[in-house]
């Protein structure tokens, strides 16, 4: 295995873990808000809070890691990606300023419940994938157009492709089916029947447009980029194994039973997925400029950031699971039966 | 929109965007510090009140470090979004502190959930102080770190160039540059003071107020202490950051000090205005600027004009510099007088004249921390990797960044209200009398809200 491949590995875990944990964040503030708006909101809002409170800010992380690592690993990113990204990247930014900071003022400084603020903060978790998922498309190739030698994004060709907008509703659906899941078990184990219901309900309504979009975006493929689409059709068996797996999870919410196992069935299945969209992506990081070779930093400072990379997640690995045995496999604190916040 | 423009608008909006990043930076790092100080002395006097403190400040540091993550992701972004040629070049090279500070960064932000949620978990005080060690080491590491890549562009080594292309790549010597200790020391000693006088203002704000609460004093006369620690490491830093820039970044320092001519016995000038080459108005202390040079009066010091005009660094960082030092010094002196005062029990510190000169050291802190950091880095200019690429090579192509300026110029607005309302009435609410007593309470039976 090359230095190039493992830098690239690296970073497309990271993301994957940053798709996992802000889909339950993303997902999660839309149902409080959708909750909300049809007044169901005391059944959520105390188990969303109980989840989110400690860890928002970890998220928050993953996302940085994943967008300092690329820079590192593959310096050339920066020249084509931030040339171009200037608007939808600083969009994001906002979005997830104002996420991030809400979190802090209204549930945890001033106790503020205005409807207003529930609203926005709903409707920020739908708009930052819309805002961050046409990376994915962008990274296909024919919408960044070279003027000399500068980079520009062309925002018409963008706007009016299918294969983003397709990119866009999976990311959607993604974000509320993932979040449905996992707060299903959540509530189911903090042993609220009501929030239970309500979750279960959603996952199950989510689960079919998550299946249909992501089946979409292989066949847009075919027409805008032929040569990953092929590489896809390479992968079938992949494919086949997510599609398995998120049978298994539907099965399991809907027969009410064992919501644990259908929660890591789910990220079984959008781990195999989303490796296999990697894998078949190889080389390009952007198509057809950019490959992991020719953008991929000096040996000297792969290998010091390797090094980095073991040593930090030897340190991180042990805080993360003291973090989750304290809020997330602590029977009292989930049942919310104390409340320790400073 | 010309190129020009671009250049001038990307540096206007990373301007915009640390400059608001660092008065949340600084406070994340110095306060982290001042919980874990109040919390041991909590512990070690079996004092309640310290405890409360600690609980208390780090109640409203949450809201800050809020704001401090979400502008900090802001500006991490934007470095390659403005600068990308700068981030692809140097990317090479500075990657591995970023990469670190990242990691730093993760660890802080999982311990701080973990305190945050856990009080009163543990039976013992002691549990929950462990707590606090990896979150203030967190914090510190990351500003190293963070520190360390700008100490590069500063002072850039550990590479070759070829072709344009960096070779033979070190990159711990580049982690390592020269200006990485007076930088580092500099940034940790005047984070820890500016949260010391930041905290001491609030307390005097209180006293003002009317409270008279033992716990406000306690509070005072603590964090005047720790103010009057770190300032005084302060000077005593800035004194050789000095040295390392005679040494490293002659243009800087002549710039900063309108020192024209080589030649000894060089005065060090204090305020003035700039007529031509001649400084008006100008306080002039014989000597001192050799002194702060090299420690020898009469040694020699580099002028501007030993550089190419092009190169030179625009000369009103000189005011920014007289901002700093003046209020570095004045904080020092202040913090001084208080403890001397109280230690004597001199009376006049109880006056509400002198609270209000206490209540107004955490904003000269804060303002002293913009200043430095405008000095430093329009000191650099025209460079932005000093002697290898310039700031006009740097900027991004994209022609939209006016808009951008006015988008983020929006969001820094609104943060920078929702800060303040939000610790106003989260401190409104709920004053230490009313806690202390809703605690009393609470031990005598009943649950605490």
């Amino acid at each position: 295995m090359t230095l190039e491949i493992i830098g690239v590995s690296v970073l497309w875990l990271f993301l994957f873990l940053y798709v996992i944990v802000a889909s339950i964040d993303f997902g999660a503030g839309f149902f409080n808000a959708y909750s909300a708006f049809t007044n169901k909101q005391h059944i959520l809002t105390g188990i969303i809070q109980r989840y989110l409170s400690p860890v928002w800010e970890v998220t928050n992380v993953f996302f940085v890691f994943f967008f300092v690592g690329i820079i590192g690993f593959f310096p050339k990113t920066a020249f084509y990606y931030g040339t171009t990204l200037l608007i939808p990247a600083s969009i994001a930014l906002v979005l997830l300023a104002i996420r991030g900071s809400y979190y802090a003022f209204a549930t945890y400084g001033a106790k503020i419940n205005h409807r207003g603020y529930i609203y926005m903060y709903g409707l920020s978790g739908l708009l930052l994938p819309a805002s961050l998922s046409p990376v994915l498309a962008i990274s296909e190739g024919g919408f960044i157009q070279m003027n000399g030698s500068q980079p520009y994004l062309d925002y018409w060709a963008l706007f009016t492709s299918p294969l983003m907008w397709s990119i866009v509703v999976l990311s959607l659906t993604a974000v509320l089916y993932i979040s449905a899941v996992f707060l299903t078990w959540y509530a189911n184990k903090a042993g609220d029947v009501k929030a239970t219901d309500l979750m279960r309900k959603y996952a199950l309504v989510w689960a079919g447009p998550a299946i249909v979009t992501a089946t979409g975006i292989i066949y847009e493929l075919r027409a805008h980029n032929p040569e990953h689409f092929s590489r896809i059709l390479d992968l079938w068996w992949a494919f086949g194994i997510s599609f398995l797996l998120f049978a298994g999870t539907v099965y399991l919410i809907w027969k009410r039973k064992n919501y644990g196992l259908a929660f890591i069935l789910l990220v079984g299945q959008f781990f195999s997925a989303f490796f296999a969209y990697g894998v078949s992506h190889y080389p390009y990081l952007l198509y057809p400029y950019l490959t992991i070779y020719d953008s991929f930093t000096n040996e000297a400072m792969a290998i010091a950031l390797i090094i980095a990379f073991i040593a930090g997640l030897g340190l991180l690995l042990p805080s993360l699971y003291l973090l989750f045995r304290l809020f997330l496999f602590d029977k009292d604190y989930v049942k919310g039966k104390s409340d320790h916040h400073a | 929109m010309g190129f020009e423009d671009t250049v001038l608008l990307s540096r206007i909006l990373t301007l915009l965007t640390l400059s608001f990043h660092i008065l949340y930076a600084t406070i994340g790092v110095g306060v982290p510090l001042m919980i874990m100080i109040a919390q041991w002395v909590g512990i070690k006097k079996n004092d309640d009140h310290y405890i409360l403190l600690a609980r208390r400040w780090a109640r409203g540091f949450v809201i800050t470090v809020a704001v401090g993550v979400v502008t900090g992701t802001a500006i991490g972004l934007q470095l390659s979004l403005l600068w990308p040629n700068f981030m692809q070049l140097a990317g090479n090279v500075i990657a591995l502190p970023l990469f670190m500070e990242v990691f730093a960064f993760f660890f802080e932000a999982i311990f701080l959930g973990i305190y945050l949620y856990t009080w009163d978990r543990f039976e013992d005080q002691r549990k929950h102080f462990l707590l606090l060690i990896p979150v203030a080491l967190g914090a510190a590491a990351s500003s190293v770190f963070i520190t360390i890549v700008n100490a590069f562009m500063n002072a850039p080594q550990g590479f070759d160039i070829l072709n344009g292309e960096f070779v033979n790549v070190s990159p711990l010597l580049a982690m390592f540059s020269p200006a990485v200790p007076t930088k580092v020391a500099h940034v940790m000693a005047t984070a820890f003071m500016t949260s010391a006088f930041v905290l001491a203002s609030i307390a005097a704000l209180r006293l003002v107020q009317g409270s008279n609460h033992i716990y406000h004093k306690k509070a005072l006369l603590l964090t005047m202490k720790l103010g009057f620690v770190f300032a005084v490491a302060t000077a005593l830093i800035g004194d050789l950051s000095g040295k390392y820039l005679a040494e490293y970044q002659p243009e800087k320092l002549a710039a900063a000090e309108w020192h024209f001519e080589t030649e000894g016995d060089a005065e060090l000038i204090l305020f003035g205005v700039l007529d031509g080459e001649e400084p008006k108005y100008a306080i002039k202390i014989p000597y001192a600027l050799s002194i702060l040079a090299h420690g020898d009066p009469t040694a020699e010091v580099i002028g501007l004009n030993e550089f190419p005009e092009d190169e030179r660094p625009p000369l009103w960082i000189h005011y920014l510099f007289d901002t700093m030092v003046t209020i570095g010094m004045w904080l020092a002196f202040f913090s001084f007088v208080y403890l001397v005062a109280e230690w004597r029990r001199w009376q006049f510190i109880t006056k509400k004249w002198f609270r209000w000169l206490t209540v107004a050291g955490g904003p000269l802190a804060l303002i002293a921390i913009e200043a430095g950091w405008w000095f430093t880095e329009v000191g650099r200019q025209p460079w932005i990797l000093r002697g290898y690429m310039r700031t006009s090579e740097a900027a991004t192509t994209s022609d939209q960044v006016d808009l951008m300026i006015i988008l983020f110029a929006g969001l820094y607005f609104i943060l920078g209200v929702g800060t303040i309302v939000v610790l106003w009435r989260m401190y409104k609410r709920n004053p230490v009398e009313k806690e202390l007593a809703d605690r009393q309470k609470a031990e005598k039976g009943g649950d605490l809200e």
